[in-house]
């Protein structure tokens, strides 16, 4: 979208129009305001000194009779260019200040960013109160003193705009063509941080206006006969009991004044850009919109659901009726079962947008299941409603759930605290990122040993020396000292033991690993497969083991499960799968897309179409058959 | 810190028991501090140096300005011996150098008295209305913050976040100024129920400090509650949650302390702005601090005392910033890594 449609967009909405409506009226009073009021609020009145509200003088008139309304009405374009003139000396300086590191280079250049730097610490009003020392009393010299005041800040950001952009490609080409080092900064950086800083202008202009209301409150601005609203509150302050209109009614202004220059900073910080989109639940909608218009049939659900598992019946005991030849065992002696799992999110309407559409499985005791499938099939999701993860507004029903003898269905009484504990200890979880997944702030083993300390009715000593033998038990090296240390501290697949860890504390029955190395190179990645098959042979926990990697899965697991677009298509033991033994169209093409010694090497590698519907290539399948 | 160890205490003779004192001399904690002593020592140098020459710049004669235009030749000669404007520059800066270390800063034109003595006596007034001030705002800007963000997390409560954001915007623009004149307006004129004028006992201190914080807490709020929104939707805090505690321990525990490194970064400008803010404060409420004594200072060219006032609230704002940076390192081990 353009800048100027994205200024458009945001202009129809309700706060883009309060900001047009607002900016209208401010600029209106500063143009016309002194001509249409101007004599009149220089009138005086002996006759009504100081008088409070009248059906003449609405709020009252000032220490001369002047009208206090009116007056408020004309000081708008004193204070208003004031602080404009302000914001454009400051905001021009700081600019300079902040690009002159750049173009200079080297010490003189250091030295300019220290000297912003230190020039920030000190609070803009008082570095104006000082420059006040130097220029005298006067608007313009507040007005001076303001924008000096502005420049470190403007300059400090200028700078960390410019200096991010300054390593980019495109500078780099600049400086091998050989074009001068102001020519760049003018051409190709000035342009690139152009949106914020326009942002931040209107931000600044409103500070601006406070700070220049605030100079002449002091008597530092604005001198005796001009008047702008931070003179009018002072006089009006020193006849508050009188009439506090006269302080009140300049007070309101300012603040009107300052809330229209935020609205406008607001509004063209969303239309150019600056804004922050990256909230959780945008994503979804993003992902469920690029669902919906890739997928147009998965709305009407009966022609997708025959090639699913949530038509299953009641009752049934494996996870899919047609695709049932993988080893499940029975729910009695899973670890783990789950039946017609939903999992939905509310669309744009408030309508809820299934991601995961009835899904119903068993995790046997001692099995390492997979599941597989692309990005925003519900593989993560699937696992984070077992874990009981799931927040609203995504919502999470299911007709059936156990996890090692306990019902996880809501029931009336709530969610009772007895299966927080038996969450506790017997289910593990390990993420996709080590990096991410453990507190930077907590030290590791206090991160380890919190479950003991939570769960286990351990005291702090008592879950320290467990936890540190669950490190050793995950072969980190010096786990007493490596206690102690934050994670910032650990490597990426050190981390991820340490996380493995933690799910040992108790005796866990089951570990949920949400791609546990997709984001670690191949060798530690080894390694931690491996830790898991040992603790899987050793201890007897059962493994849920997701990943979008099919040859790691069919390695690692026993068992396969294949989800697509929130439905299970395929509950397949590792052995078929490995032999290429798989009914359901999609894992045949995930299958074909793994590459092996005897692929050919000259023919390009194979992968899945875009756009390819295999629930409805699996749907015309089974009609084919049924007849 | 790109070649620094991870870890930083390997050399430690007991592996299973690091000893303080080795760790603390290989440590970059010891390293950043003595860069943010030293970042402190040269603001400290800028900041006497320009209130030096802040009566240097007064664009024509000093002298004349401060004994005024009228003044006869005599008079302003006086004044000039009086600043020590007679002698060269540099020796008027060793020797403003030697007051300030020897706490001699010359007399108050004004006032009559030693500059210090005024500092001295009215500083204390000020300093307690900047602290509570703005230990008042910090607290409450993180436990408000805290609330809304937990409240409105993953797009909650659409109402409360309308509300909340629109409140806190609305109060973030009122300057501390106008929020004294209205905190008058509504506890001195409407009902006479707190004192508005003086520093008398602790309920003279009420309005001042509410006048100083609202703003600055107001924003503090914002800010803190788009960290927290921030900091819950990391991985860790699944982590977390994966593990299974109270609400209070997941927020005390795993949240709190992610929050409060950002939160400070970000609040150590808002702090120092406190300070500047009491002038005006000061002014509304009478309060028996520096904060009047500089306006008058300015006006009646008092500049002596000018140069003690700028110097007084420039360091206290270095005070404020100093602590935020140990309050940072104590709270955050990656503090020290980043800083760079």
């Amino acid at each position: 979208m353009t800048t100027s449609r994205r200024l458009l967009a945001a202009l129809r909405t309700p706060l883009g129009a309060l900001a047009v409506l607002a900016c209208t009226a401010l600029l209106f009073l500063v143009v016309f305001g002194p001509l249409l009021w101007g004599s009149s609020a220089a009138a005086t009145d002996t006759t009504a000194i100081a008088q409070g509200t009248s059906p003449e003088h609405p709020f009252g008139t000032d220490g001369s009779g002047r009208d206090i309304l009116l007056r408020t009405l004309v000081a708008a374009r004193l204070s208003v260019t004031m602080a404009l003139a302000a914001t454009a000396v400051g905001v021009c300086a700081g600019i300079i200040v902040g690009l002159l590191p750049l173009i200079l280079g080297g010490r003189i250049g250091r030295w300019i960013v220290a000297g912003i730097n230190i020039g920030v610490a000190f609070p803009g009003l008082l570095l104006a109160i000082s420059f006040s020392v130097i220029l005298g009393q006067s608007g313009l010299a507040a007005t001076l003193a303001i924008a000096l005041a502005m420049v470190p800040s403007y300059g400090r950001l200028t700078h960390n705009l410019a200096a991010s952009v300054w390593g980019r490609d495109f500078i780099s080409a600049a400086h091998v063509l050989g074009v001068p080092v102001w020519k760049t900064v003018l051409r190709h950086v000035l342009p690139n941080v152009r949106d914020p800083l326009i942002v931040n202008a209107a931000v600044t202009a409103g500070n601006a206006l406070v700070s220049f209301a605030g100079l002449s409150f002091l008597g530092l601005g604005i001198q005796v006969p001009q008047y702008d609203w931070g003179r009018m509150l002072s006089e009006g302050m020193s006849r508050m009991f009188v009439n506090p209109a006269a302080a009140l009614v300049p007070g309101v202004a300012i603040i009107l004044a300052g809330l229209t220059f935020v609205l406008l900073g607001e509004v063209l910080g969303v239309a150019l850009g600056t804004g922050s989109h990256g909230s959780v639940i945008a994503r979804f909608h993003r992902r469920l919109r690029a669902r919906g218009a890739a997928d147009p049939t998965a709305a009407s659900a009966p022609v997708t659901d025959t090639a699913g598992v949530s038509a299953d019946t009641p009752g049934a005991s494996t996870a899919s009726p047609r695709h049932g030849k993988g080893t499940s065992s029975h729910p009695e002696t899973a670890v783990c079962s789950v039946r017609n799992l939903r999992v939905s999110a509310p669309g744009p309407k408030g309508e809820p947008n299934d991601l995961v559409r009835g899904v119903s499985f068993d995790i046997g005791r001692g099995e390492i299941v997979g599941i597989v499938g692309e990005s925003g099939s519900g593989k993560s999701l699937t696992l984070m409603s077992l874990a009981g993860l799931i927040e609203s507004p995504l919502h999470v029903s299911a007709d059936a759930a156990h996890f090692d003898g306990e019902d996880l269905t809501l029931r009336a009484d709530g969610h009772p605290r007895r299966l927080d504990r038996h969450f506790g200890e017997k289910l593990a979880m390990v993420f996709q990122d080590p990096m991410s997944s453990l507190n930077p702030a907590l030290h590791v083993g206090a991160q380890v040993a919190e479950t003991g300390r939570l769960h286990l009715g351990l005291n702090r000593a008592q879950a320290r020396d467990r936890a540190i033998g669950r490190l050793e038990d995950v072969r980190i090296p010096e786990a007493r000292r490596r206690f102690g240390q934050y994670p910032h501290e650990f490597s990426g697949g050190m981390r991820q033991r340490a996380m493995i860890a933690a799910g040992l504390m108790g005796m866990p029955s089951l570990i949920l690993a949400d791609e546990p190395t997709t984001a670690l190179d191949v060798t530690v990645q080894a390694e931690i497969l491996a830790l898991l098959r040992r603790i899987n042979t050793e201890v007897g926990t059962s493994i849920v083991f997701v990943s979008h990697d099919i040859a790691v899965v069919t390695s690692l697991c026993t068992r396969v499960l294949v989800m697509y677009r929130g439905h299970l298509v395929e509950n397949v033991s590792a052995e078929d799968l490995r032999a290429g033994r798989a009914d359901h169209p999609y894992t045949r093409a995930l299958l074909a897309t793994v590459p092996t010694m005897s692929t050919p090497r000259e023919a390009p590698l194979a992968s899945i179409p875009d756009g390819a519907d295999f629930l409805a290539e699996a749907s015309a399948l089974v009609e084919k058959e049924a007849p | 810190m790109a070649g620094q160890s991870p870890t930083p205490i390997r050399s430690a003779p007991d592996p299973a028991r690091p000893t303080r004192a080795s760790s603390l001399v290989t440590h970059p904690m010891t390293t950043y501090l003595l860069r943010r002593f030293g970042y402190i020592l040269i603001s400290l140098f800028v900041l006497v140096t320009i209130s030096f020459l802040l009566v240097q710049l007064i664009p024509g004669d000093p002298a004349r300005a401060s004994a005024g235009e009228s003044a006869p030749p005599e008079a302003v000669e006086a004044r000039r011996i009086e600043l020590g404007l007679d002698k060269p520059l540099v020796i008027q800066y060793l020797v403003f150098w030697r007051g300030l270390l020897a706490g001699d800063l010359g007399d108050s034109i004004s006032l009559r008295i030693p500059v210090i003595d005024v500092i001295t006596g009215r500083a204390p007034a000020t300093l307690e209305l900047a602290f509570i001030a703005v230990a008042i705002a910090l607290v409450s800007a993180v436990c408000l913050g805290l609330m809304f963000g937990a409240l409105t997390r993953s797009g909650r409560r659409y109402g409360t976040e309308v509300g909340f954001t629109s409140v806190t915007a609305v109060v973030a623009v009122i300057p501390e100024f106008l929020a004294g004149i209205i905190l008058v307006y509504l506890f001195a004129v409407s009902v006479e129920l707190l004192p508005v004028a003086g520093r008398t006992g602790p309920a003279s201190y009420v309005l001042p400090v509410i006048a100083l914080a609202i703003g600055p807490c107001a924003a503090l709020t914002r800010i803190v509650r788009a960290e927290t929104l921030t900091v819950l939707r990391q991985d860790y805090i699944r982590t977390a949650r994966s593990k299974r505690m109270s609400p209070v321990r997941l927020y005390a525990r795993h949240v709190l302390p992610n929050l409060l490194t950002s939160t400070l970064t970000i609040s150590g400008l808002l702090l120092g702005g406190m300070i500047a803010g009491t002038v005006l404060v000061e002014s509304i409420f009478a309060w028996p601090g520096l904060g009047g004594v500089i306006v008058d200072s300015i006006q009646g060219k008092d500049y002596p005392l000018i140069q003690a006032i700028v110097i007084f609230y420039g360091l206290v704002v270095l005070l404020i910033n100093l602590v935020v940076d140990v309050a940072l390192i104590l709270l955050d081990p990656r503090t020290t890594l980043d800083a760079s």
